[in-house]
């Protein structure tokens, strides 16, 4: 069996910080350099969910669960057509033990061209993220040789995520239809929706048409839909004025429920500030609070903005008990509700599951 | 919901003693939930008979009984103190079936007291197999074929239901699996059925479809009365189904699942505690996983606190047992605080980015007959556990934390046995689960078996499998650096083998030289270990609280400045196991909370997860590290202490004090060089000599020849021991000669080269221990105990009691002026243990030990006096006379210690007592009675002695006067006495009548048929010593333990229990008052009738 100590020990790939920190591993993944936004994710199951959430796109993420690909990949797991991340970190990646397992991890980052590097300090990394906040970096796993300061400038240099509308680059570029035989119709915007969100769609009896980010307001009201869905997605909502703009025209006319980059949207069109959190939320253990029934739902998280300031016509539903920032919104007077957490989870705990039911009662009641 | 009102007085009922299934974490749990309820306010009143633990110190609880776990004295606890509620989930299975006893008899709603924390229905549909598989079923979770029985009948006819074997047999309301097994046959079958129903509470077995092979995981939840609900930690078993997760190897977090599988199993596990009706607090759930088709069964759910909380606790720094005490009296999760970060919520998921692995620590050499084989039934007697930033470390820190000689897995020369193994010996162990299999696994792969071939053999996920490969493979990686110079020059090399856990012990091996070359070598080039904080979130928010682990694969956290304080770094115990246990762990905690007190900050030290001491609240820093040198330096100049303890956690320390002398280390208290004379020989002899007290005649021999010519001249009986071992390890009375020569072969393996010890054995003599503390100028008495089991059986085994009741006055003076000679000569600081025997009116030495002793928790508890803390305190310099501690107390009652036995859980191993220790725990008895006192502490050992029934009865000779006023009073209280045929005719003779049987080689009828028809419930037994104890006696005692009869063995144990029976008679009941009544001697005055105490000081 090859275990690649020398190249271990080598640890000739590195991830460079625009801050000029640099962390030494070795490349895992597709042998590409990338220039990246570095966040941290702290849930210990779900990497290929991970790999696949279209939110992730311009991100490199690293994973602070240390031993990693144990269960290796399977299609089933996947949450999106291909992988969007930009790179992967991880402390050790290991061969698949599982019997659902087609692929390794590392093989199908490299099938998908997604670089990845193992052996870094990713504690020390989450810590310096943690204290420094979120950077820009540059992943140098190719063979091409590279100085650290010219990756550090390559970092430095690159246009980052805040004023960036990567849901374009994420959407899907034709509508299509889900469940066609499904009782309501829902015409769900994809700024970068997940497998499970549609999945979850679904098992209410939901039609769902999946349609581009770009589509506006009165195509999807010809469509005729019984709700709105305002998917997740990547990078920063204020790029998404287009979006904004058909949220506003859609508010009041058909039910609307949104996740996430959705929640953002809704917040954002209803006259909500929004903001970019220090190191942002990824993982699959925060506290949310659910302010009408006084409980507490363990939901996965991934975002880095996040709404602040509310006006008036929106009532504040959730809150995340670690900073207390914004979880979840209600319109007053409107038939539209949203939250910054991801109720379909995968990865992460169910407990919200329920806010699909939740939309669906909406719909059934207006 | 906001904390209660409307309780205000809380019962909390403790564990009792330590035995297998049931070791210290529930110390740890019912500590953290007496300081978490009276910090909040309530009234703790608490009852636990264990001596040795941190939450029977007196100031722990509001009111501490220590007194025996059984209804009739928690009723009278109650009666008493009307607690408004009663906690049971804290204190392990015997707190919850004790409140089911209470609960079902009608105690409870008598006196109007409340079960919190789990209701009697909720435990009933967890515990009652039958039930909990119907509401699972009602859940629609998949189960393994299986049916309950209460007869031999009965559980053939499931077995045919079932119709395939193995079978899997469980009994019903039992600790740690007692009595459980697999059978592979009918015969084995009917065997082990048989058993289950005799140790099942409620005569019920559950027979089961076989899941041997499958995976095995387990899911720590909190929940609370609003139904929020949190896993707290997930553990996956590296040795799969068929092992009882206490003797597997688990590693936390699972590693095997993907989100999906995992996610699956989040939910059904909230399910079930929805579904059982879990309101409030900590439960487990244990799942089996077929590894090829992932069909998942629910195997278990214990609705308390469990061992594994514990673990769960202190693998997450998530306070299980404290969050459940609050959830019980009304908090909610989102109410309470995270400590650790100290502004999140404890109503979170901890994210972990570091591995913990558990081993469990077995002591089969001390039950040589017994079997190695680990199935349902655990064997383990303690367990470490260890943290590494990936598996391979936290495996090999785990392995090397053991303190079984080993330093990692394997590659430090103790393979031998492994390697050599043929390959058909090879194949068998890895197929037979046992505690070393894990150096059976690398030996297979050393020898070029593929992960394939063990993976079939061992039924071990490849996942784990594949790590050990790539260790044993990486061995010649190391070697191939040659020298230590090599690796020295290979800077990238000596890293990657410290970040997969090697020890430098494990690399001096592979490159031929020693442990300080490594460590100066590795020194040298800066190559020193990271400290990560335990701190719940992987990192995501600060932790304040000061819990850590070693890596080299982090550069972790700078070192935390302590305002101005002096560091003291205590070094705990390690892994429980017979001989050293919770008894230094409490030691441990007293001086940590003694210095902490008195403006030190405390760096504790431990690898043992059960432990108080591994509380992060218990120290100012807490380091979760393997007790070991290259572990210890670097934490010790990484806080710039100015002192380590090593005198309070057993040998452990003790061993290790010279190395951490040497490497620089400022040993405080009495120092290494006098703790090493304490255990020279001449030295000692010349001590003894000087000071004016004999010795049993002695000799030392390092050879088999040497051994036999020193015994011939000391004359047989002979006792021969190692020297360095604590618990009697190796320790024999040899008769003659050719017993000596077998036992001296042995020993040889036991200590390693170091001396073996001979001393005459003095038969008849009655073994005294003393414990006291000493600033290094005033030496005081903490207390003297009189064994009430002759000499020649453990200390640690024997029954105790304080003050002495057999010993003169004049005597004992003798005593305390030796104990002030001896600790002025050894220059003690700190504690000194002696043990001396009495014989024929003279007084022998036989051993002085410079350190904490197992005794000093129970002198402690017996006197009011935390003799730990005093100690830490003069260690660091305070005089006693500062302190308060000038005089011995000598209480006004008497304190009884009685040690408690695994013998059931050992099948076939002799239950014959010896100098070898071979107990698990202790419990204590308290009572202004003698008799009474002694008394208890049988039924506190869980062997209560009859009040009414049939004895028997064999004496020797010369007990034969004495007992002929026994045996009239049991005849006068009605008892039908039993006896062999000459006791039978002395006691005809006196008058009084006895139904006459053989002895049992004799013939039959014989006390065998008696105990097999359950015609006596007592039996009363002293025999000649002198010689080997008879086939005879062997057999008596190893049929009564397995049917639970109690045993006395001695006159002066008949003699309190008989006495004891009568004042219990005459009053009716127990009294029962609280150790703080007893401390402030506001208890009634000792009745006069008490003829036995010679002591007139009282």
């Amino acid at each position: 069996m090859e275990y690649g100590w020398k190249a271990k020990r080598e640890r000739r790939a590195f991830l460079a910080l625009a801050d000029g920190t640099v962390f030494r591993g070795y490349s895992v993944g597709a042998p590409l350099d990338t220039p990246g936004e570095v966040v941290f994710n702290t849930g210990m199951t779900g990497y290929q969910e991970i790999t696949t959430d279209p939110s992730y796109a311009g991100q490199i993420v690293t994973l602070t669960s240390p031993e990693i690909g144990n269960y290796g990949c399977t299609e089933q797991d996947s949450e999106s057509r291909s992988c969007f991340l930009s790179a992967l970190v991880v402390h050790e990646l290991n061969p698949p033990a599982n019997f659902r397992s087609e692929e390794a991890l590392g093989t199908y980052l490299q099938r998908h061209g997604i670089p990845a590097i193992a052996g870094v300090d990713t504690r020390a990394l989450t810590l310096h993220l943690r204290t420094h906040g979120t950077q820009r970096a540059y992943l140098h796993v190719s063979n091409s040789p590279m100085d650290e300061s010219t990756a550090i400038a390559l970092a430095a240099v690159w246009e980052g995520l805040d004023g960036q509308d990567y849901a374009s680059r994420v959407t899907t570029s034709n509508a299509y239809e889900i469940n066609p035989q499904g009782k309501y119709r829902i015409v769900a915007y994809d700024f970068g929706i997940k497998y499970n969100i549609l999945r979850s769609l679904q098992q209410q009896n939901m039609q769902v048409l999946v349609v581009p980010a770009h589509t506006t307001a009165a195509e999807v009201l010809r469509m005729r839909p019984d709700g709105v869905f305002l998917s997740n997605g990547p990078a920063d909502p204020s790029a998404l004025g287009y979006a904004q703009q058909a949220v506003r025209e859609l508010l009041g006319r058909v039910p609307i429920m949104g996740i996430c980059l959705g929640h953002q949207l809704l917040g954002l069109a209803c006259g909500a500030k929004c903001h970019r959190l220090t190191f942002g939320h990824h993982g699959c253990n925060h506290p949310v609070l659910n302010v009408r029934t006084g409980n507490v739902d363990i939901t996965s998280q991934n975002h880095n903005f996040a709404l602040w300031d509310l006006p008036s016509c929106l009532e504040l539903t959730h809150i995340n008990l670690n900073d207390n920032s914004i979880e979840g919104i209600r319109h007053r007077s409107e038939p539209a509700f949203s939250v910054q957490f991801h109720p379909e989870a995968a990865p992460g705990p169910h407990d919200a599951g329920a806010l699909f039911r939740d939309f669906k009662m909406l719909i059934e009641n207006s | 919901m906001p904390r209660r009102t409307d309780i205000h007085k809380i019962l909390l009922i403790g564990s009792g003693p330590i035995i297998i299934g049931q070791g210290c974490e529930f110390d740890y749990s019912g500590t953290q939930a007496c300081k978490a309820l009276r910090k909040d306010g309530y009234e703790v009143v608490l009852i636990n008979s264990n001596p040795a633990t941190i939450m029977t110190d007196p100031d722990m609880a509001d009111r501490t009984y220590i007194e025996p776990l059984t209804a009739g004295i928690v009723h009278e606890i109650i009666r008493r103190e009307r607690p408004d509620a009663l906690l049971p989930t804290l204190g392990g299975q015997t707190a919850l079936n004790l409140a089911m006893e209470l609960e079902e008899s009608g105690i409870l709603r008598r006196y109007n007291v409340e079960l919190i924390g789990a209701s009697a229905v909720a435990i009933r549909l967890a515990e009652d197999r039958q039930l909990f598989k119907e509401s699972m079923n009602g859940l629609g979770l998949d189960m393994p074929r299986s049916g309950s029985a209460h007869t031999l009948q009965e559980a053939e006819a499931v077995a045919g239901t079932i119709g395939s074997w193995p079978l899997i047999i469980r009994p019903g309301f039992t600790l740690g699996g007692t009595g459980g097994g697999i059978a592979q046959t009918p015969e084995e079958f009917a065997d082990i059925v048989r058993r289950g129903l005799d140790a099942s509470l409620n005569s019920e077995v559950l027979i089961e479809e076989s899941l041997l092979g499958w995976k095995e995981f387990e899911m720590e939840v909190m929940t609370d009365s609003a139904g929020n609900s949190v896993i707290v930690c997930s553990i996956e078993n590296l040795d799969p189904m068929g092992v009882h997760t206490g003797d597997s190897i688990t590693i936390a977090p699972i590693q095997t699942l993907s989100d999906a599988e995992y996610q699956a199993m989040r939910d059904d596990s909230l399910r079930v505690l929805k579904t059982i009706g879990v309101q409030t607090g900590g439960a487990n759930v244990q799942w089996a996983v077929h590894p090829e088709t992932g069909r998942r069964i629910i195997i278990e759910m214990n609705p308390r606190v469990s061992r594994s909380s514990a673990l769960a606790s202190k693998a997450t720094g998530f306070p299980i047992a404290k969050i459940a005490a609050l959830l019980a009296v009304g908090y909610n999760l989102p109410e309470l605080k995270n400590d650790i970060t100290g502004h999140t919520p404890s109503c979170f998921e901890p994210a972990l980015d570091y591995v913990v692995t558990k081993i469990p620590r077995f002591t089969f050499e001390k039950f040589p007959n017994a079997d190695t084989t680990l199935g349902t039934q655990m064997k383990s007697v303690g367990e470490v556990m260890a943290i590494g930033r990936n598996l391979k470390q936290s495996m090999q820190k785990a392995l090397r934390s053991l303190e079984t000689g080993r330093f990692g897995f394997g590659a430090d020369g103790r393979d031998a046995a492994f390697e050599q193994a043929e390959d058909l010996q090879l194949q068998a162990e890895l197929a037979r689960p046992n505690a070393t299999r894990i150096f059976y696994i690398r030996a297979a792969f050393r020898r070029g078996w593929s992960v394939q071939r063990v993976q079939e053999l061992t039924g071990i996920d490849v996942y784990f499998l594949r790590h050990l490969a790539e260790l044993a493979a990486f061995e010649d990686e190391i070697a191939a650096a040659d020298t230590v110079s090599g690796l020295e020059a290979d800077f990238p090399l000596f890293l990657q083998a410290k970040e997969m856990g090697y020890s430098d012990r494990q690399l001096a091996y592979l490159l031929h030289c020693s442990e300080s070359d490594v460590r100066t070598a590795r020194e040298r080039i800066g190559l020193q270990p990271g400290y990560a904080a335990v701190d719940t979130c992987a990192g995501e928010f600060e932790a304040l609280t000061p819990y850590y682990y070693s890596s080299y694969n982090t550069r972790g956290e700078a070192p935390r400045v302590s305002d101005d304080k002096k560091s003291i770094m205590i070094i705990g115990g390690g892994p429980n196991r017979i001989g050293q246990g919770i008894e230094f762990d409490y030691c441990c905690c007293q001086a940590a909370a003694a210095l902490r007190r008195s403006g030190y900050e405390v760096i504790m030290v431990n690898s043992n997860p059960e432990t108080v001491s591994t509380d992060y609240d218990t120290s100012d820093k807490l380091y979760f590290e393997p007790l070991t040198l290259e572990d210890l330096l670097p934490i010790y100049k990484r806080e710039h202490c100015c002192g380590a303890i090593v005198q309070f956690g057993g040998q452990t320390p003790l061993n290790l004090a010279q190395q951490l002398k040497a490497a620089g280390v400022n040993i405080i208290g009495t120092s290494p060089e006098h703790i090493a004379l304490a255990e020279d020989r001449n030295f000692f002899r010349n001590l003894a000599k000087e000071i004016g007290i004999r010795q049993p005649e002695n000799g030392i021999a390092c050879t088999v020849d040497e051994a036999l010519y020193e015994a011939r001249r000391i004359g047989y009986p002979v006792l021969v021991r190692p020297s360095y071992v604590l618990g009697g390890r190796g320790m024999v009375i040899a008769y003659k000669e050719s017993e000596l020569r077998y036992f001296v072969e042995q020993a040889t393996i036991v200590s390693e080269g170091s001396p073996i010890l001979i001393d005459r054995f003095l038969e008849n003599a009655v073994e005294l221990d003393v414990d006291c503390v000493s600033d290094g100028e005033v030496t005081v008495i903490g207390g003297i105990l009189e064994h009430v089991e002759p000499a020649g059986i453990h200390s640690g085994d024997s029954a105790s009691v304080l003050p002495p009741v057999t010993i003169s006055h004049e005597i004992l003076d003798k005593v305390r002026t030796f104990a002030h000679d001896f600790a002025k000569a050894l220059h003690i600081c700190g504690l000194m243990n002696m043990q001396l025997a009495v014989k024929d009116g003279e007084l022998y030495m036989i051993e002085v030990n410079p350190r904490a002793s197992r005794t000093v928790p129970f002198v402690s508890k017996s006197i009011g006096k935390s003799l730990a803390g005093l100690a830490a305190m003069c260690m660091v310099g305070a005089k006693l006379r500062q302190l308060g501690f000038t005089e011995e107390v000598k209480p006004p009652y008497y304190a009884v210690k009685e040690a408690v036995f695994p013998f059931i859980k050992f099948p076939g191993a002799d239950v014959t007592l010896s100098p070898e220790m071979k107990s698990t725990g202790e419990v204590m008895s308290i009572d202004r009675d003698w008799g009474l006192a002694y008394l208890k502490s049988q039924m506190a050992a869980g062997t209560e002695l009859p009040d009414s029934g049939s004895v028997f009865m064999s004496v020797k000779d010369s007990d034969k006067e004495l007992f002929v006023p026994l045996a009239a009073t049991l005849q006068h209280y009605g008892f039908t006495i039993y006896a062999t045929i000459g006791t039978s005719t002395m006691l005809y003779n006196a008058g009084i009548k006895t139904r006459a049987v053989y002895r049992i080689s004799r013939g039959r009828p014989n006390v065998l048929d008696l105990i097999r028809d359950r015609e006596i419930n007592w039996i009363i037994n002293t025999s000649e010593s002198g010689t080997s104890p008879m086939l005879d006696e062997t057999q008596m005692r190893s049929q009564a333990v397995a049917a639970g009869i109690p045993i006395t063995t001695t006159a002066s144990g008949a003699v309190a229990a008989i006495s004891g029976l009568e004042e219990k008679m005459s009053f009716g009941r127990y009294e029962v008052y609280s150790i703080q009544e007893y401390h402030r001697h506001l208890i009634p005055t000792p009745n006069k009738k008490d003829s036995t105490t010679t002591s007139s000081t009282l």
